[in-house]
């Protein structure tokens, strides 16, 4: 069978039935099991993918179709799912099942989409490579042009992206604290979504860093993100930071002219060492947005460069607290010790791996008494200052356009053992997190070596449909159709 | 706030002044737990009463519960005190078993009430302010059992996440005595708002008290925090134990070292749990699940006008609009149950006499049951009846009293004891003079010593007829009637 390319073909042809979803679901986990050597997913669901397209079957045949009837999606493995495996990628949480489902997955199963499978991730969304897996890292689906080595799909939602890019979904959940959904889509050649903070429920969702995770779609493109969006997105009574107002039909934004719109280009991300492929990159991004009718115009977001150590302190300080739950006292790996203290020490040593006792140590540091001045509440008194410093550039542009990243997929293993190299991956998406904005990753060109390179726009608070609709118009004038080789499909 | 040396505790070497701030901890009345929907009802089986977000299941996250706000705000007015419209939730970082999150959530830099007062009464019938520092809300933890099996430890979470409000005083109180009159009255005042059951049995309120010396006049001492006493008996005894351990160290030439100390109730002693050192870095940060709490001019003012009277308003008016003295108005007042009682007893009646009869006759009987005003065999209507029978003349003071007790043992009404056992009052003027008479026949030598001057001896004649009518005979007249007759 000929899979469709799009979720907006899947529902046209599931509702004029020359598709059904049993047959969908069928050819992606059909393509999932070749797949195996990607490593994207954790847990495969093909007894559930089956029940719900079934499922979804009725409804199609009764003309009762919800926004996303029968469309497969893969979901990062930070969403907790009832009854099926959910570990966040860490040893910590061995054989955890809960017994509730986050208001994501919900609302997505609730509007008629399937579920796949849970995706591979960095251990409890710490990283940016996908390397800190419990489960060992995600392969990407792509590589450089004449090389064999494997390269990281990004991370943290590694496996959502490569799931989507390798074809295995037609879209994906993932989260973003420091970037954590749009870098992997950008190096991945995927678009990656991530909504206002509060506009998406946290609700069943692991915790890494409160004030700053947020979850959203991945998506072949920019319509398919909207779509998506529109289904995770609303108000949840149990989350206390999600927003009260209403969700927009985020497709109509796609089909919006960006005539008249005013684009920034902040000076701040014109970093040294920016590859020159990078820099032509976005003055595409900027040509093609004039092209359309916007008006690309210079802004200043002068507090930039403090913002990934702001995100340094503020992060692991959350999450240190976050991860204080993973005991072994009441569910997850406990190691026994002769006492309670030894059988805390022994099992968090045994459950978290090392970049997630690296956070939590400097998380702990920076709370402690004598440095939480110093470290914590100067982190929160930048993020203020980052925060104002989009809000006046909001004041004249309505939305900013960057690199998603500052390169191209580096090889595994090529920045394991220099985690501010690793860090400095998030340099231009922090930002968004810190200030709690929309932004959305593009796939715009390909690298000298034929791997995918993304642009991002940023809008003010809520404004994802002006990203949106000035995503649509780059991924026109992008035309970015390069697809990896399925390389890892057995003869 | 040196006071009259009444307070001083005398040493070898001279006067020591006792110093005394109290932490109290009141569970908040509320159906349920401060950040999740579970129930708070005391006394189910263990762990029946725990929800996700209680036990911390990855991916729960609080709400904040409205009921439990409405409940600290308004004890916050009951204490006369600054209600913040913006206040903050924080978390407090520590590992513990019965601690699910690794973190409670409290209010560390920004509570939801600030300074406030009470005023203690005393038992010389005087009162004194006792300054209040904040008020604010955080989660209980769970209960640890370490006695239910020899090797493992059990956890019980149904009280993990239940509100608390936590109450701290200025270090204001000088002895047990002041103390122990700061609990009643908090606790009064808790009842009377509905905001705290104030059952220290049951763990509602439990208090951390912390007690230094210093000599008259000078700067506070090093002081020591006793931990999570339960009742007001063992927070007197832990703070008068407290000060005369300080006070030996002093005196034999030691210091006292900040510490954090447990009272053990059946030595009425203190011990070290650990020394400040040892206290843990709880590492507070503003928790990043919850907004800021903020409060409008409109939900406050909805609150205050939702206000009852409270203890110490009750008592002025009792003063003042039923001439009661200081001392009865405060007894009356300290429990809301015999305040309502009272009320009830004393509408249309002479307000003395009730509150004489319910003070003492009623509480006697009420000690010697066991039992409080809110389980009294004899309601206020049923005691005012009794009132009635006595003010009309019906019957005797005296057998009003044993009314009473029969009316306490047989739950009969007054009115059915005083006609079943004839003990309505003789006032028929002929009848009692008949029984003058048989007195004075019978006792002609007293009857002389009277005439002769004893005049006192009038009382015992009285007493005589009372005797001779079985209680029956009116008092008054009888007395009436015996000078005329002795003088004759």
């Amino acid at each position: 069978m000929n899979l469709p390319a799009s979720i907006s073909e899947a529902r046209a042809r599931l509702a004029d039935r020359t598709l059904s979803a049993n047959e969908l679901v069928r050819a992606e986990l059909k393509a999932m099991a070749a797949a195996r050597p990607l490593n994207a997913f954790i847990t495969e669901t093909p007894e559930i993918a089956l029940a719900m397209a079934g499922e979804s079957d009725r409804r199609l045949a009764r003309g009762e179709a919800r926004a996303l009837e029968g469309i497969p999606l893969a979901i990062k493995d930070l969403f907790c799912t009832k009854g099926v495996l959910t570990t966040a990628a860490s040893h910590i949480l061995d054989g955890f099942q809960p017994t509730y489902e986050s208001t994501v997955t919900r609302k997505l199963w609730e509007a008629g989409a399937i579920l796949l499978g849970k995706t591979n991730l960095d251990e409890f969304a710490m990283g940016s490579s996908n390397e800190s897996s419990h489960y060992g890292p995600v392969k990407s689906p792509w590589r450089r042009a004449g090389d064999n080595r494997p390269l990281t799909p990004g991370g943290s939602s590694g496996g959502s992206a490569a799931a989507v890019a390798a074809g295995l979904a037609l879209g994906a959940t993932g989260t973003d604290t420091g970037g954590s959904i749009r870098q992997p889509a950008a190096v991945s050649g995927v678009v990656g979504l991530k909504p206002t903070y509060g506009r998406c429920s946290r609700w069943g969702i692991v915790a890494f860093a409160s004030s700053l995770d947020q979850a959203g779609p991945f998506a072949r493109n920019v319509r398919d993100a909207a779509v998506l969006l529109r289904s995770m997105a609303g108000f949840d009574p149990q989350d206390s930071t999600s927003a009260d107002r209403p969700v927009p039909d985020y497709e109509l934004a796609c089909e919006r002219p960006a005539r008249g719109i005013k684009v920034g280009v902040p000076g701040e991300y014109r970093v040294a060492g920016m590859p020159p492929e990078i820099e032509a990159l976005w003055q595409r991004g900027c040509d093609w947005l004039k092209a359309a009718g916007a008006e690309v115009v210079e802004v200043s977001l002068p507090h930039t460069k403090y913002a990934l150590p702001a995100y340094y302190i503020v992060a692991p300080a959350e999450a240190s607290s976050n991860l204080a739950r993973y005991d072994g006292v009441r569910y997850g790996l406990r190691v026994p010790g002769e006492d309670i203290q030894q059988m805390y020490e022994k099992t968090r040593a045994a459950g978290f791996g090392c970049e997630v006792r690296r956070r939590v140590l400097i998380g702990t540091y920076v709370l402690s008494a004598g440095y939480y001045d110093a470290y914590y509440v100067k982190a929160q008194k930048l993020r203020r200052l980052i925060k104002q410093d989009f809000q006046a550039a909001f004041g004249r542009v309505d939305a900013i356009l960057t690199p998603t990243t500052p390169g191209p997929a580096f090889a595994l293993g090529e920045k394991a053992d220099d985690p501010i190299a690793m860090y400095l991956n998030d340099v231009f998406t922090v930002t968004a997190n810190l200030a709690g904005l929309p932004g959305i990753s593009v796939p715009a060109g390909l690298s000298a070596d034929g791997l995918p390179l993304g642009l991002q726009l940023l809008g003010p608070a809520f404004a994802e449909e002006t990203i949106l609709t000035l995503a649509a118009e780059l991924e026109r004038a992008a035309s970015f159709t390069a697809r990896p080789e399925p390389w890892w499909r057995l003869p | 706030m040196s006071r009259d040396a009444s307070k001083l505790v005398a040493a070898a070497s001279g006067p020591w002044e006792v110093v005394i701030g109290l932490e109290v901890h009141a569970q908040v009345t509320s159906a349920a737990k401060l950040f999740s929907g579970a129930a708070t009802a005391f006394g189910a089986a263990p762990n029946a009463q725990v929800s996700l977000v209680d036990a911390a299941m990855p991916g729960m996250l609080p709400v904040i519960n409205r009921v439990c706000v409405e409940q600290a705000v308004k004890t916050g007015l009951g204490l006369a005190a600054e209600i913040n419209r913006v206040s903050v939730f924080d978390r407090k970082n520590y590992f513990y078993p019965d601690l699910p999150a690794g973190y409670q959530i409290s209010q560390y830099k920004q509570p939801i009430v600030g300074k406030g007062r009470l005023l203690i009464d005393l038992a010389d019938g005087t009162t004194r302010e006792v300054g209040i520092t904040r008020l604010h809300l955080e989660q209980d933890a769970g209960k640890s059992l370490h006695d239910q099996h020899p090797r493992h430890s059990y956890v019980d979470l149904n009280r993990a996440g239940v509100a608390l409000m936590e109450i701290v005083s200025e270090p204001d109180m000088r002895s047990a005595e002041e103390a122990g009159a700061y609990l009643r009255k908090l606790r009064a005042i808790l009842r009377y708002l509905g905001t705290c059951d104030g059952n220290m049995e049951e763990g509602s309120l439990r208090a951390d008290v912390n007690v230094s010396v210093r000599r008259p006049g000078e700067g506070y001492g090093t002081r020591c925090e006793i931990k999570n006493v339960n009742s007001i008996r063992f927070v007197q005894q832990a703070i008068d134990y407290e000060a005369k351990r300080q006070i030996a160290l002093i005196e034999d030439g030691g210091s006292v070292k900040q510490q954090t100390r447990l009272f053990d109730s059946r030595t009425g002693s203190t011990r070290e749990m650990r020394s400040k050192e040892e206290a843990h870095d709880y590492r507070y940060f503003p928790d990043p699940d919850l907004l800021p709490l903020e409060l409008s001019e409109a939900f406050i003012s909805g609150l205050s006008a939702s206000l009852p009277e409270l203890p110490d308003a009750k008592k002025a008016r009792f003063m003042r609009e039923l001439a009661l003295n200081a001392y009865d108005a405060s007894v009356l007042v300290a429990e809301k149950e015999t305040a309502d009682y009272f009320e009830a007893l004393a509408q249309g009646r002479d307000a003395k006499v009730a509150a004489n009869w319910l003070t003492g006759d009623l509480f006697g009987h009420l000690n010697r049951l066991g039992k409080g005003i809110a389980d009294s065999p004899v309601s206020a209507a049923r005691l005012g009846e009794l009132l009635d029978l006595l003010t009309a003349g019906s019957i005797s003071g005296r057998a009003a009293k044993d009314v009473l007790a029969e009316m306490v043992d047989s739950g009969q009404s007054a009115k059915a004891i005083v006609e079943t056992k004839g003990l309505t009052q003789v006032s028929d003027s002929d009848a009692i003079e008949g029984l003058i008479d048989e007195v004075i026949a019978g006792n002609a030598d007293k009857v002389g010593q009277y005439r002769a001057g004893k005049e006192p001896l009038l009382g015992w004649f009285v007493g005589q007829v009372m005797k001779a009518s079985r209680g029956k005979a009116n008092p008054a007249l009888a007395n009436e009637l015996l000078r005329k007759k002795l003088a004759s």
